[in-house]
């Protein structure tokens, strides 16, 4: 085993070209694991991204109302002004990775990179309707992160090509995260959900985590749910909302395992969707 | 002229202080060396292959391509085991290396040692095993009724144990029943399996450096498998992480021990947390039936159950879990009458053995939530049909057995009520911006909760347990005092796994002896046994045997300085740091006193002999018994099933405090076990596999999920007890439990909802689904 240490991108990129199956290592949250637990013998080369500062900066366009974040940056500098106002439910979501250990090494790119669909960041991302930038050693491309995200633990990235930067927009209008776990912190996801409203454009979005092979998002229900606010008040009427519980349900697709069941994770994901809504619509109630 | 000392002031580092712990500030500050940390130089690895089948007949076992792998040193298997070929704590049932059959998924088949751990591993790989698997018996209820064939030659029955006592048949104005289902729950302890093992030379005895629970117990096991006597294998205390039941058991020790005798070569062995769950027994899952009955008042007439304990693959303790569980069905309450039948059965899940709580945490889920029920047709508050049932000194139970110690089972309820409810509400105080503090709701860092989304429920348990071993076992200790100039040594064989035995040693050692230097020798064989540290025995039988070693030295320093001084030894006394003469003015210190001396004193403790039950389940099985009220404040979630305990406070029977921040400490680690039983601990098994074999998806509580603990000591120091003192460790984490989740369902009911919640732990879809 070889561990490669580039500074800059276009040397990642360069080693990552000469060998495609190499191992690629951003904060090891996810590939230590998979390490410790014999899932993955790292044999041949392992690129490790922490020195490329290229990877770890992040900026905000004002004009273009877009913030750019480098997929080295980790969860605790997801967490901080003023990325958590610029993008509020990524910095919810962040809080609720792992411990602060955790937080400090994880990032942004390897969440999306290993695409579990328990990754705490890759319901917001979605709902925020992202674009990754991908690089290579033939070039770069951009596509939607719900494109990115294909399966459990499978993206469409071609061999030879990394993530570099994802792209959000800044939007007016209120959006969080929220996500069930058997334990109050430090718990993986059995059912996790984001609502993004985008007051604006009048449209929202939401997404959902660990109730399918990856991210799902429900048009039906989102079309429904604009449909019914009342944009002036940002309020919505009861029924509604119930409606939309219903909508967001049955767009889950979970299925039972050790960690929980198909019947309490449908039930989840509409419970947190009607409170995230609930916090995003009704009139006079704080955020919280 | 004598000095009038104030009597009120402690003297630093005697009994009732709270000195700090040897081990206290390297533990902190990462420092100390735990088994996990011993390493020499030279020596090997060693790592076990281990069955990925619950239950198939091994057809073959191919060696040769682990040999080629350059840096494997052995390869061993049943055909290398030079002594015995089993071992277990109770029956000799459980093989060093499975031969013939593997039961379990992770019985250990072969060991290899190399020179580093990742050879080791990929031995591991090249060893070729052919199975033929066989259907697994995975169902408790199956092998009682006889509907497996037999899966080990002692049976699928480990054993059968009834219990009638009085008139089983009476009856009352009130019967309520249910049944209730226990999960398997780990001990979890952060210290992983570790030794080293350093053969002699000549290699005919072996020097094992390890965490364990009980030196003595593993160097009989160890020597009679490696088929040498006991004096060849020296054991000697590692630092201990924790063990709560899981390192009574053998696990790595006769595979290190075999491989360094082999080879000539110290070798060592260390599990990681996937093997540590495969390599140690669990606490047992269980289902019990009970039927209470009781008079329109709520007074108790008769407790009818049923128990049945999943003992997994091999017998390890289960007998005596069993034991446990049913003499313990009634309670800390008075009840005249009763009926009980109880199975500790064997099936091709991982084996279950000790943990914190032995037995008796399984019948207290049981027994107080039917005493919540009984509460509820009663028309009563639950802590008054506590009260009004409440065990006092001399009531019996159901084995017949008078409880003949201090029992301030009352005065326990009365002091956890007198404790204050928290005073802030749902989701606290708010934030400086207003908005709530969602790390103080249930869901925690998930935001899943809004304040309005909460409702709170208050849940109490009350418990008692048995302390020391029961049903005849002399479970003696074993301690020596030697002084000299003033400072005392202490030699024992008591494994201190963290509970802080080595500091109230000490403290008894100041406190008897008068002085104020105590040296602790190496923890290991070279003293006699000092018996298990478990069933919360050691503050009582270790130190009985430390107290009574210092006094059989004080009584050689008293006819020293009587012969000097010509005065009756009789008439002496310590009196804080010095010997004086009750009846005249000699007053010297105990350093000079003991100047030149060499006093050295070897004292064995013993309890009072215990008895057998008979067929009908009477008998004086049990050395003693302690007792503790929790009462759990919880808020819950009714939506998404999610909860947050709030508060517990506990009021415990502990006899005399020692060392009052040990004994806390104790009673909040054991609230983090019960909360952790209650709502989240529960090793998953599917067709015979585990499923969570790690702290991903095995979770225990975080200090998120701990709330703060309020605590009133009951002292009321036990005749019985030698230093007044009960054991504390088990009782805090058996009526946590049922609080917690009593708490859970009274949240509900003010939700409008009934949920039986008659399983643990509790899971979020049992609540809102």
């Amino acid at each position: 085993m070889t561990v490669a240490v580039p500074t800059t991108l276009d040397e990642a990129v360069r080693l990552f070209a000469a060998e495609p199956s190499a191992m690629l290592l951003a904060g090891g949250t996810d590939a230590m694991v998979e390490i410790n637990d014999g899932h993955r013998r790292p044999g041949g080369l392992v690129i490790a991204l922490n020195r490329v500062s290229d990877l770890r900066t992040w900026r905000h366009d004002a004009e273009r109302r877009t913030l750019t974040i480098g997929a080295g940056v980790t969860y605790s500098e997801l967490m901080q002004e003023p990325i958590a106002t610029l993008a509020p439910a990524l910095a919810d979501a962040s809080r609720t990775v792992g411990s602060p250990q955790i937080r400090n090494a994880g990032t942004l790119g390897g969440n999306l990179g290993t695409c579990s669909p328990a990754g705490d960041g890759l319901p917001v991302l979605s709902a925020l309707g992202a674009q990754v930038r991908i690089v290579s050693a033939a070039g770069e491309r951009a596509a939607s992160v719900d494109d990115v995200m294909v399966g459990v633990k499978r993206t469409s990235l071609k061999p030879g090509e990394m993530i570099a930067e994802i792209v959000l927009p800044v939007l007016d209008g209120w959006q969080g995260y929220a996500k069930v776990g058997v334990r109050n912190a430090m718990v993986i996801a059995i059912a996790s959900a984001c609502l993004v409203v985008d007051t604006d454009a009048r449209q929202l979005s939401i997404a959902l985590g660990s109730v399918g092979p990856t991210i799902v998002r429900c048009p039906e229900a989102e079309r429904q749910l604009a449909a019914a606010v009342d944009w002036a008040a940002l309020s919505v009427p009861s029924d509604a909302l119930d409606e939309f519980v219903g909508l967001v349900s049955s767009a889950s697709r979970p299925i039972t395992d050790h960690r929980s069941t198909a019947d309490y994770r449908r039930h989840a994901v509409g419970v947190l969707a009607k409170r995230l809504a609930r916090r995003a619509f009704t009139a006079g109630e704080r955020r919280s | 002229m004598s000095v009038v000392e104030d009597t009120q002031t402690l003297r630093a580092g005697t009994i009732g202080d709270s000195p700090a712990r040897p081990d206290g500030i390297s533990k902190v500050q990462g420092g100390y060396a735990f088994s996990s940390d011993l390493s020499a130089d030279g020596c090997l690895f060693g790592a076990t292959l281990r069955s990925p089948y619950p239950y198939a007949r091994i057809v073959s076992i191919d060696q040769s391509a682990a040999w080629k792998i350059s840096g494997v040193e052995a390869v061993i298997t049943a055909d290398d085991v030079p002594g015995q070929l089993t071992y277990g704590l109770i029956s000799q049932d459980q093989p060093v290396f499975a031969s013939d059959v593997v039961r379990y998924v992770g019985e250990p088949v072969a060991a290899v040692a190399a020179l580093d751990p990742e050879t080791a591993r990929r031995a591991l790989d090249a060893i070729v095993v052919e199975y033929d698997e066989r259907s697994p018996l995975l169902d408790p209820e199956t092998a009682i009724a006889e509907g497996h064939e037999l899966i080990h030659p002692d049976g699928n029955l480990i054993r059968h144990q009834r219990i009638v006592h009085g008139n089983p048949d009476a009856s009352g104005a009130v019967v309520v029943e249910g049944t209730y289902e226990i999960g398997m729950q780990d001990q979890a302890f952060l210290g992983l399996e570790a030794a080293i093992a350093y053969p002699d030379p000549g290699a005919d005895g072996v020097e094992l450096h390890l965490a364990t629970q009980w030196l003595h117990e593993d160097q009989g096991q160890i020597a009679a498998c490696l088929g040498v006597s006991d004096d060849k294998v020296r054991l000697v205390l590692g630092g201990v992480g924790g063990a709560f039941g899981a390192r009574e058991d053998i696990s790595l020790q006769v595979h290190t021990c075999l491989l360094a005798l082999r080879l000539g070569r110290p070798v060592r062995m260390a599990y990681s947390r996937a093997e540590s769950f495969l390599g140690h027994v669990h606490r047992h899952p269980a289902t019990i039936w009970m039927r209470h009955h009781a008079d329109a008042a709520g007074t108790l007439v008769n407790v009818e159950a049923r128990f049945v304990f999943d003992g997994g693959a091999y017998a390890s303790t289960s007998s005596a879990v069993l034991v446990n569980g049913i003499t313990m069905a009634q309670g800390p309450y008075a009840c005249p009458n009763g009926q009980v039948d109880g199975y500790a059965v064997r099936t091709n899940h991982l084996p279950c053995g000790a943990m914190r709580g032995f037995g008796a945490v399984q019948a207290c889920f049981a027994y107080e939530s039917q005493m919540d029920k009984l509460a509820d047709a009663c028309g009563l508050e639950p802590q008054e049909i506590r009260v009004r049932n409440a065990m006092r000194t001399g009531d019996t139970l159901l084995t017949g057995q008078p409880v003949m110690n201090v029992a301030p089972v009352e005065e326990c309820i009365r002091e956890t009520a007198a404790l204050p409810l928290p005073d802030e509400p749902v989701g606290g105080a708010p934030l400086g911006d207003g908005s709530p503090n969602v790390m103080k709701l249930p869901g925690g860092a998930g935001r899943t909760a809004d304040t309005r989304d909460i409702v709170r429920g208050i849940g109490w348990g009350v418990s008692i347990k048995n302390l020391m071993y029961s049903e005849t076992f002399d479970d003696y200790s074993t301690a020596r005092c030697r002084l000299t100039d003033g400072v005392v040594t202490l030699k024992f064989a008591t494994a201190e796994v963290g509970q802080g035995f080595i500091t109230i040693a000490g403290q008894i050692a100041r406190t008897v002896l008068g002085v104020d230097e105590v040296v602790l020798d190496q923890i290991d064989t070279g003293v006699g046994s000092a018996g298990s540290t478990s069933a919360s025995r050691q503050t009582w039988m270790s130190g009985g045997a430390v107290d009574a070693a210092c006094r059989a030295a004080r009584e050689r320093l008293f006819e020293a300085v009587g012969r000097s001084y010509g005065i009756e030894p009789v008439r002496f006394m310590i009196d804080g740091t010095d010997v004086i003469d009750t009846a005249g003015d000699l007053r010297i210190p105990v350093s000079e006193a003991s100047a030149g001396l060499e006093i050295e004193e070897t004292v064995e403790y013993h309890h009072p002999e215990t008895e057998d039950l008979d067929e009908l389940g009477q008998g004086n099985c049990h050395t003693a018994f302690a007792f503790v009220a929790h009462r759990a404040v919880v808020d819950v979630d009714p939506e998404l099933g999610l909860v947050k305990v709030i508060q517990i406070a506990t009021a415990q029977d502990v006899g005399n405090a020692l060392n009052p921040l040990s004994v806390v400490g104790q009673i909040e680690g054991g609230i983090a076990q019960g909360l952790g039983l209650a709502v989240m601990e529960e090793i998953i098994q599917i067709d015979g596999v585990i499923r969570n074999g790690n702290f991903t998806d095995y979770l225990l509580p975080t200090f998120l999920d701990m709330p703060p603990v309020l605590t009133t000591l009951i002292e009321q120091p036990d005749p019985h007890a030698p230093l007044g003192a009960k054991g504390v460790g088990e009782p805090p984490c058996i009526s946590s439990t049922p609080a917690v989740v009593a708490a859970i369902r009274d949240a509900l009911r003010q939700a409008g909802i009934e949920k039986p919640l008659n399983r643990v732990p509790v899971r979020p879809a049992d609540i809102c689904l």
